[in-house]
């Protein structure tokens, strides 16, 4: 190189051609810039579809998003009543809470700056704080993009018409494959805690199925309920209604999971080695329980543990109430519920069977035996019709029928069925009489939408053939000269809103008579209580207001010593709710007595 | 007469340093006669923080390790949990993520032009490629919702599909980018003051770069042919047709000649995949990240980034969150131990252009 570089001298002097032209930058706040369509900006948040699920919070790497209670936003089922707040000093802005988001109503704007001398502000609640970002959404997350699992692992189910062969369990059950996938769903929120009327430890013993820990699961579902196969089985589980997951996708199939987990353990024995019970040592207390249903149970079974000694007087052969009789063996074998049953009296429960307080033993003595005495007497006595000709041979009440089928007996319902109600015992009624090879029809008053039978039963009668006829009021049955059914007479209705702004009501169609010819009816609208049992001080004593025992927070009657749950007490009538009861008396009870509080 | 040696402090705070770190500079006049790095003003332990995030998060940190090329950080962390679960990538991925980490070479190279003529005092052209990397990084803005930390690269492929058009869109900036490096020979490889500061200075000869295990386009400016995408394909470095540069000189300006000519490949490997690029979906989807686990196993994977070959070790112990994660740059050696040695001998007013020459990253020697 020479000492004088001429050609490196000039050429550089070739960047003046750039004078002149117009500048590659923009001129701010004059001009501006728009940002891409997946800008990653700030945060904001459509507060009304937000749940408060936390699962933001959670996938946060930075912890820059907490969960709180902002005013005019109360919680309610499926909706934690939180919202994010996000500290914007800790945002690494990755979006990994939209990707996350199950009812995608977190998502980011096109935000480039945020300027403001008040520090405390860069710490908001977005949708709140920035209702304009509304408009300026950037980067958010479709259902395909999203990080959850939104489909559900199928379950295993016999074929429609093979169902309808035998009481072979309809539902096969998860795998232990399947159970791992399905598990790995859940977000862990929590807000199916919050509805389960029990409170068991969804989120804990969901992840301890999705880790491959089995028994780990089992011992946690056993914390608060004693009849978790029961549960797993035939829950009227709100915590699905609920779950986060459910708001775009499929609810996490929970009833499944706790089936799966407790079907691990076959026997009574196994489940006892596995769950380990700590029984403390007996205290003296003696309780008395009417009826081996599920409230009965499980106060006996947790007091039974906290060292009471503890008798069920049962007026069946076996015990388990509705789950027992009013339940058909396809959804609830007997083989599973004999397990638990066994599995409870060998942590040293004491059931007497073929007792009925009344007649074989009355109250009065079990109130002066026991130092409490609870009361699980449920709802065993069906509403009748109420209509002309329900006395005829082939008109029956169907948990009378389903109670027989579920003893063994066999019953002729002859070539064609009709079964009256919406709910599920209507249902159970309609599929038994299918297996027993009965074409069954269904009546009902109001539209197959208002049934309050669970749709996937609904959805399990209809694959099984069994017809719906809804918006039928039924007027008459016809019977012949034996007075043997051959048909029921039914109006046709149309459905009036409410004045009052309740669900719409069935108004009958004056001349749409119609007559069905079936063999078999059976009433299904509803069951009542049998207090028959209590003798007479006690029947003033115990405060009964529309068919239903009044009880207190601690499921205490007017009497403080006789506590009641179950059916007979709480409206919703399903088997987790009786548990939480007999979990509520059981606390209440070892309170009272012994002094513990936990 | 001798001169006095005197101990100068070459940053933490320095116009011409790369990052924030320290050299203590023993010189005689201006000659330095000792060198010793001093690093840990930028430690912010992500190796260990991931160790406390699931699977998932860990890979937002991955970008941080070096700022002004954040993607092979990210590809790597893929690849790596990737071969330890056995998941897929769907083939559209493996070419989208090609563009992406060429498209950051790319910008990474226009950062270094600014770069390495700043530190010689040539300001004007760190003004015109770090105004022209822009336009790389509007592409990433509309691409990945990023301009600087993209977090597009992830376990299973990418994180979304292209917009509609993005591909013509690059075509054009390519376009525009290819007549810029023109612009650029006239005002730094023709220009008597770039390579009179640049030749014979900051020698790093074969023995040397062998030595202490350089890699990268400073192995490659002392004449040794090396490149991972080469010698060690991944995604579809195989499928496309580049080839790697050398230069024999071992000094500033041959590693700029190199880095010349890399830039203009990573156009062509760009121009390639978008005429090659398949159609289908771009993502594998992980379950739900909370529960996501993987197997037991670790995996070792490499890339090649501007400064030259990066390692990525990954242990899971079969949990939700990596067990260890270890990130080897180029930068690791080449800020450290080959810096100290490069700088004997040379002049106080070369540093900075020997570190940006040498491709010193703080932020990746400390991870």
């Amino acid at each position: 190189m020479s000492f004088f570089d001429l050609k490196g001298t000039l050429k550089p002097l070739t960047a003046l051609k750039q004078f002149g032209k117009k500048p590659h930058t923009i001129e701010y706040p004059k001009e501006s810039l728009e940002a891409a369509d997946r800008y990653r900006g700030l945060h904001y948040n459509e507060l009304e579809d937000c749940i408060g699920c936390g699962n933001c919070s959670t996938i946060c790497q930075n912890k820059a998003i907490d969960m709180i209670h902002i005013a005019g936003i109360e919680g309610s089922d499926g909706d934690s009543g939180l919202r994010p707040r996000v500290d914007n000093g800790r945002c690494c802005w990755c979006a990994l809470c939209v990707e996350v988001c199950p009812t995608g109503s977190l998502s980011l704007t096109k935000d480039y700056l945020y300027v403001s001398e008040d520090p405390n502000s860069f710490l908001f609640t977005p949708g709140l704080d920035n209702p304009e970002g509304k408009d300026n959404l950037s980067f958010t997350t479709t259902e395909e993009e999203s990080l959850n699992v939104f489909n559900r692992v199928p379950m295993p189910e016999l074929e429609g018409m093979e169902r309808v062969k035998s009481f072979a369990e309809v539902v096969i059950g998860y795998n232990e494959e399947m159970a791992r996938e399905e598990a790995a769903r859940c977000i862990s929120c929590g807000l199916c805690t919050e509805i389960c009327p029990e409170h068991m430890h969804i989120p804990e013993y969901i992840n301890a199925i999705a880790n491959g820990n089995d028994n780990d699961a089992i011992r946690i579902i056993y914390d608060n309920n004693p009849l978790p196969e029961m549960c797993g089985k035939v829950c009227t589980r709100r915590c699905e209604d609920v779950c986060a997951i459910a708001v775009r996708g499929e609810a996490v199939a929970i009833r499944w999971l706790k089936g799966y987990a407790t079907s691990t353990a076959k026997t009574a024995d196994i489940t006892y080695e596995i769950v380990n019970p700590e029984i403390n040592k007996p205290n003296g207390y003696k309780v008395g329980i009417v009826g081996a249903g599920p409230s009965g149970l499980t106060a006996a079974y947790y007091l039974a543990l906290r060292g009471y000694d503890v008798t069920i007087y049962e007026s069946n052969k076996k015990a388990g109430g509705m789950t027992m009789y009013g339940i058909p063996k396809y959804r609830f074998p007997l083989d599973s519920l004999d397990k638990q049953i066994d599995y409870i009296e060998k942590i040293g429960v004491k059931i007497n069977y073929n007792t009925k307080v009344g007649k074989d033993i009355s109250f009065e003595q079990i109130y002066n035996e026991s130092d409490a005495v609870f009361m699980g007497v449920g709802f065993p006595q069906p509403w009748t019709l109420g209509i002309e000709g329900e006395e005829a041979k082939g008109s029956m009440q169907a948990v009378n029928f389903l109670h027989e089928v579920n003893d063994g007996e066999q019953i002729d319902v002859g070539k064609k069925v009709a079964v009256i109600g919406g709910g599920n015992v209507a249902i159970d009624a309609a599929r038994v009489s299918a297996r027993l090879g009965a074409d069954v029809t269904i009546l009902y008053r109001r539209r197959v939408q208002d049934m309050p039978a669970d749709w996937e039963e609904i959805e399990g009668a209809e694959q099984e053939g069994i017809h719906i006829v809804p918006q039928t009021i039924p007027v008459k049955i016809h019977a012949d000269e034996n007075n043997k059914v051959t048909g029921i007479e039914y109006l046709m209705s149309e459905m009036v809103a409410d004045d009052k702004g309740g669900r719409p009501r069935p108004v009958a169609i004056e001349g749409s008579n119609k007559v069905l010819q079936v063999d078999s009816i059976m009433g299904a609208i509803g069951q009542q209580a049998d207090y028959s049992f209590l003798d007479g001080k006690f029947a003033e004593k115990i405060k009964i207001e529309r068919g239903r025992i009044v009880v207190n927070e601690n499921q205490q009657t007017s009497d403080p010593k006789i506590y009641a749950g179950g059916d007979a007490v709480n409206r919703t009538a399903d088997a987790i709710s009786a548990i939480a009861d007999g979990f509520k008396a059981c606390k209440a009870i070892d309170k009272t007595l012994v002094g513990k509080t936990d | 007469m001798r001169e006095k040696a005197t101990t100068l402090y070459f940053g933490p705070q320095h116009p011409g340093i790369t990052g924030n770190m320290m050299i203590r500079l023993k010189v005689e006049g201006d000659t330095i006669i000792k060198a010793t790095t001093e690093v840990g003003y930028l430690h912010r332990a992500f190796e260990k923080l991931q160790e406390k995030r699931n699977w998932l998060q860990s890979f937002t940190m991955m970008c941080r390790f070096c700022v002004p090329e954040t993607d092979p950080m990210e590809e790597l962390y893929a690849r790596a949990v990737e071969e330890i679960e056995g998941r897929e990538v769907p083939e559209r991925a493996k070419y989208i993520r090609v563009m992406v980490l060429e498209l950051a070479r790319l910008a990474s190279f226009m950062l270094w032009y600014g770069g390495q003529n700043g530190s010689l005092g040539l300001y004007t052209m760190g003004q015109w490629s770090v105004g022209d990397r822009n336009y790389i990084l509007d592409l990433f803005e509309e691409l990945t919702g990023g301009r600087i930390y993209h977090m597009y690269i992830w376990p299973g492929g990418v994180r979304r599909d292209l917009p509609k058009g993005f591909e013509g869109r690059v075509l054009k900036t390519l376009d525009y980018l290819e007549k810029r490096l023109d612009d650029y020979d006239d005002l730094m490889f023709d220009n008597a003051i770039f390579k009179k500061r640049t030749q014979g200075v900051g020698i790093v000869d074969k023995a040397t770069a062998v030595e202490h295990g350089v890699v990268g386009a400073v192995l490659r400016g002392c004449g040794i042919k090396s490149d991972i995408r080469i010698d060690d394909p991944y995604e579809v470095y195989d499928k496309l047709d580049f080839i790697v540069p050398t230069s024999d000189g071992a000094d500033i300006w041959s590693r700029a000649l190199v880095r010349r000519q890399e830039a203009r490949q990573s156009i062509r490997i760009i121009r390639q995949v978008i005429d090659t690029m398949p159609g289908g979906s771009v993502y594998n989807k992980i379950p739900n990240p909370q529960k996501w686990k993987l197997p037991k196993g670790d995996a070792y994977v490499r890339a090649e980034s501007v400064r030259g070959e990066v390692g990525l070790y990954v242990v899971s112990d079969g949990g939700t969150m990596p067990r260890r994660v270890h990130l080897r740059g180029a930068a690791y050696v080449h800020g450290i131990t080959l810096l100290e040695d490069v700088l004997v001998g040379e002049n106080i007013a070369d540093v900075s252009a020997i570190m940006n020459s040498l491709g010193t990253c703080p932020p990746e020697i400390e991870r």
